[in-house]
């Protein structure tokens, strides 16, 4: 129990440590140039803000999130069979590969007002704009944990012959297993980075709106403070998705593979 | 069992890994091969499986083409260089592999094979937790798990220690005394085959072809003690200087 305490204060301590020593700084930046607070709020201002809207933050926050997370869950099953699709077929995989790579390559601001033009505005919008960011990480990862199996398996599978369905799902697809987690841990950040890229377009209703939406709101109003009080919860609900993707993968590989 | 008759292989771009091979292994019979690295050794025996074909001459199993006896009968096992398991399955799991592709079920005859390798106690380890000589064992399980008739062995001691190897070599002996299946074991060890085999062929370096065929006679059951008797150390010797021709 010590030693388990012990470890986690070795895991949170320095992180913990830098963000103070972050908070310092600013605080004693702001505090000796006499910034504006418009242009730069310190720490206590930003708190303040944080307190005084906590609740219109956090709903925003799960508004967000759950636009997150369905264009995550989203993209992941799709991109699984876009990638089932690509390791049955080379012809298909060349055809179309290249275009999964301009999922990757478009730069997401710039179409993000075409998808919500034609999806619609609101939750749907915002999902469709986090869907398709966090979509290429997952095709190419899982196509790649299909297609790389060490030839020696297929060998055996052949030796024993095995069907074409028995090396797609008692071979390939577990093989995949660590490959479409890397693809699932860089997806889960992109699909919150979709989520407030897609509220800046799609907005919501008047009283029903998400981070990206405020962000937008308080910088055209130039409440500085607000602004940063968004930008935080951005970062935490970033930084808990991502975490909580990362421990279910780090429970999933431990069963898949044993010690190791 | 397995006849070979002018077999040859040319890879595409030109490349020959075997010359006219022939051979003939009857069944029940142990054979080992023995050659230095790279003169297709491995080549010959994954004409055998099957998994590759032959560019020339004949090769017949039971005097079938290797691809239309494997289909038919689904009587062959092969065992890797490396363990070659399912990092994802425990050991019980990998050893059922054969069986489950064929769509089987026979609990018995798993426990059973992991009792002949010495695995009985290690049935829901993952292949990680594993030493190298462990996985080979679950390897060997595997194979014998479908009760092959013929058994194919690519080097499969070639990775480990040696008091393991000798360890292992000892063990599937005991079983090729039980069981009697035909057996072609690849090794570039000539202590190894002649401690196995009933006949070690010596292949010459790529484009490989047979150049001695050398009985074995030793009688069984065979035991560590035999490794030291002089007529062992002799026709290993012989073995070796056949090698030394073959490869000069």
């Amino acid at each position: 129990m010590k030693a388990r305490l012990l470890h986690l204060l070795e895991q949170v301590g320095p992180p913990l440590f830098a963000f103070a020593l972050f908070g310092l700084s600013w605080h004693a930046l702001v505090e000796i140039f006499a910034i504006p607070p418009y242009l730069l709020p310190g720490p206590p201002r930003v708190a303040a803000a944080v307190s005084m809207h906590a609740t219109r933050l956090l709903d925003a926050t799960l508004l967000t999130a759950m636009g997150a997370l369905s264009g995550f869950v989203l993209s992941f099953a799709f991109g699984f069979c876009v990638a089932l699709l690509f390791s049955q077929s080379r012809m298909i995989e060349r055809g179309l590969y290249p275009y999964a790579i301009f999922l990757q390559t478009v730069p997401i601001v710039a179409i993000a007002p075409l998808i919500v033009l034609w999806i619609g505005y609101g939750l749907q919008g915002v999902v469709a704009v986090s869907f398709i960011i966090s979509l290429f990480p997952i095709i190419a990862n899982t196509t790649a944990g299909l297609t790389q199996v060490d030839p020696r398996l297929l060998d055996l599978f052949a030796l024993n012959n095995a069907s074409r369905w028995q090396v797609l799902f008692k071979l390939r697809v577990p093989n995949a297993v660590p490959h479409m987690l890397t693809g699932a841990r860089i997806s889960s950040g992109l699909s919150v980075i979709g989520a407030i890229v897609g509220e800046f377009f799609a907005g919501y209703g008047t009283d029903d709106f998400g981070l990206g939406y405020l962000i937008i709101q308080t910088s055209g109003q130039a409440k500085t403070d607000y602004l940063f009080a968004c930008i935080l919860f951005c970062t935490l609900l970033g930084l808990i998705i991502f975490s909580a993707v990362g421990l279910a993968s780090n429970l999933l590989l431990r069963r898949w593979g044993g010690a190791n | 069992m397995v006849t070979a008759r002018g077999v040859g292989k040319e890879f595409p771009g030109g490349i020959r890994a075997l010359d006219t091979v022939d051979l003939s292994v009857e069944r029940g019979q142990f054979v080992a091969i023995v050659g230095p690295s790279g003169c297709g050794k491995s080549t010959f025996l994954r004409l055998v499986a099957g998994l590759d074909s032959h560019t020339e001459g004949e090769l017949l199993i039971d005097g079938a083409t290797p691809s239309e006896a494997h289909r038919r009968r689904r009587d062959l096992a092969y065992v890797f260089q490396d363990a070659t398991l399912l990092p994802w399955r425990s050991v019980r799991n990998n050893v059922a592999l054969p069986l489950e592709l064929r769509q089987q079920t026979d609990e018995a005859r798993i426990d059973d094979v992991l009792e002949t390798v010495g695995l009985a106690d290690f049935a829901d380890a993952q292949p990680a937790q594993l030493s190298g000589g462990m996985r080979m064992r679950v390897s060997i399980a595997r194979a014998l798990a479908t009760n092959p008739g013929l058994l194919l062995l690519d080097e499969p001691f070639g990775a480990l220690d040696e008091i393991t190897r000798q360890h292992l070599n000892e063990e599937l002996l005991r079983l090729w005394e039980r069981d009697h299946w035909t057996g072609i074991f690849i090794t570039h060890n000539v202590y190894e085959a002649a401690f196995l085999a009933d006949r070690v062929l010596v292949m010459s370096a790529r484009p490989g072809r047979i150049v001695a065929d050398i009985p074995v006679p030793f009688a069984h059951p065979r035991d560590e003690g035999l490794r030291h008797q002089s007529a062992f150390v002799k026709l290993a010797r012989e073995i070796s200087q056949q090698l030394g021709q073959a490869h000069p």
